[in-house]
């Protein structure tokens, strides 16, 4: 099998540093170290797609094209990235006319790219490759009693489907379960959380947000997991004001999976980006038995 | 009161705007659409729009551009693709939503004192040049885009969490072969015009 190249794009390295912080120690613990691709470009995310769709295949067919001279396929730990790449990547295999037109450019500045790499993420690799049954050979310290509502967001799970169901995927679920947490059933799961809509539309993120909030609080959930920087940052960001204009006071936790993985696998707290929460995870603590903060 | 005319005739409707958004979205399917609605109670931003997604596939099958492309819905669109994986005639509606947008910008039609299309003509502009996002200046590039120098104000209180917990950063990130990138979008540019 193809190594993977860690594609982190731009907010692992900016305001979901956590993320980054967490993930590689959890995949050094795994034995799966992973290796940033080399000199790779921003996505495009959704702006892309909304002013020049070719302009958007073509940069993601650059870093397509770095990964595999490499001989490397693409882990995209966020669900933006992974998705503007997965489906550049799908178009840019489709043999479209236009789609040969921008291979035929990417050829000509050095780029060439066949369509032989593959896009996945992290958790599709740790529930589908990897295994569940080694993780759990691997869990230093079950994380019992921990409530956690896992959300998946949009764009790990649509429009692609072949990983996980679109409307109510299991598999972040079923990751918590192997390391000792407790899912809770959270029946918003793979409602939108507003995505870049929610920093600029205060009234729309923070509409969609308390609606997220309350569902897991409603299942008991003591924390809320994601998958993506956006989900993280929006989830999280919005609580102050959501208990000023709702009155109603979450304080839920928002974590990466990855955060509470390498709790699990027996890493240092200190080393999972703890501290970048913005959110008191003294509830959290309490509940896992290790008392206060650090 | 203004008085208009609020009914749009035949002859003013756009009998090709369908086919150009089929074209656009590579979505042969929106002529499919029965009207069922499933993409408007699927959409967790429809209670925000003045046309729902429903209504805008109506609107294109019919001709209404104008009202289409001036429209805050496409630019409303989160892109969750909710409608999209649910829809029985397999519209790919969140590819037809970016249709729109991409067709509003061209013929400048977008809500210009909307703050979604101006942020994504920003991050257009600052990935093509550096190859990569720095979300702090994306946000104020926005702001200065909308010409509302004081909307950075009302995330203070997320700038100062985000700064207090090191998550802020101030440095332009950059590749290293931008010459490449550059290149790159250059002759796609000069070839696809």
């Amino acid at each position: 099998m193809k190594e993977y190249a860690y594609y982190p794009g731009c907010s692992l390295k900016a305001g979901s540093k956590h993320y980054e912080e967490s993930l590689l120690p959890v995949f050094r613990e795994l034995e799966a170290p992973l290796e940033e691709l080399e000199d790779w470009n921003c996505c495009g995310a959704t702006a892309y797609f909304s002013v020049d769709e070719t302009m958007a295949a073509a940069i993601c067919g650059r870093n397509l094209s770095l990964a595999e001279k490499a001989n490397k396929d693409i882990l995209a730990p966020c669900a933006g990235c992974f998705l503007t790449m997965k489906k550049s990547n799908s178009f840019l295999q489709s043999g479209h006319e236009k789609a040969q037109v921008i291979l035929e450019n990417l050829r000509k500045v050095g780029c060439e790219y066949k369509g032989t790499v593959r896009v996945i993420h992290p958790l599709e690799y740790l529930t589908k490759e990897y295994g569940l049954e080694k993780i759990k050979q691997k869990v230093q310290k079950k994380l019992k009693d921990l409530k956690v509502a896992s959300y998946y967001g949009c764009q790990l799970v649509r429009p692609y489907t072949e990983f996980d169901d679109p409307d109510y995927p299991v598999s972040l679920d079923n990751l918590m379960d192997s390391i000792g947490a407790e899912p809770v059933d959270y029946s918003a799961k793979t409602r939108c959380c507003g995505g870049s809509l929610a920093g600029t539309l205060e009234e729309i993120g923070l509409g969609l947000n308390h609606l997220l909030l309350k569902e897991a609080k409603r299942k008991g959930a003591d924390v809320i997991v994601t998958i993506c920087p956006l989900c993280q940052f929006n989830l999280e960001i919005t609580q102050e004001k959501i208990a000023k204009k709702y009155k109603e006071d979450f304080k839920i936790p928002i974590l990466y999976f990855t955060q509470l993985m390498g709790l699990a696998l027996g890493i240092s707290k200190d080393d999972l980006g703890f501290s970048r929460s913005i959110i008191s995870l003294d509830s959290m603590w309490e509940k896992l038995g290790n008392g206060g903060r650090k | 009161m203004e008085i208009h005319k609020k009914v749009v005739f035949e002859d003013e409707l756009d009998h090709f705007f369908l086919d150009e958004i089929k074209e656009k979205s590579l979505s042969e399917e929106i002529s499919r659409c029965i009207q069922c609605g499933t993409c408007s109670s699927s959409c967790p931003l429809a209670e925000y729009m003045e046309h729902s997604p429903r209504k805008i596939i109506a609107m294109i099958k019919q001709g209404f551009k104008d009202e289409a492309l001036k429209s805050f819905t496409p630019w409303l669109c989160a892109s969750c693709y909710s409608c999209q994986v649910r829809c029985p005639a397999n519209i790919k509606i969140t590819d037809v939503m970016y249709a729109l947008k991409r067709e509003a910008i061209e013929t400048k039609s977008y809500p210009s004192k909307f703050p979604i299309p101006a942020l994504a003509q920003e991050m257009h502009k600052i990935i093509a040049k550096n190859g990569r996002n720095s979300e702090l200046w994306l946000v104020l590039k926005m702001y200065l885009r909308l010409k509302n120098p004081l909307g950075p104000l009302k995330m203070a209180s997320t700038g100062m969490s985000l700064m207090k917990t090191g998550r802020m950063s101030l440095k332009i990130e950059k590749i290293k072969n931008r010459k490449q990138l550059h290149k790159l979008l250059n002759s796609l540019a000069e070839e696809t015009k």
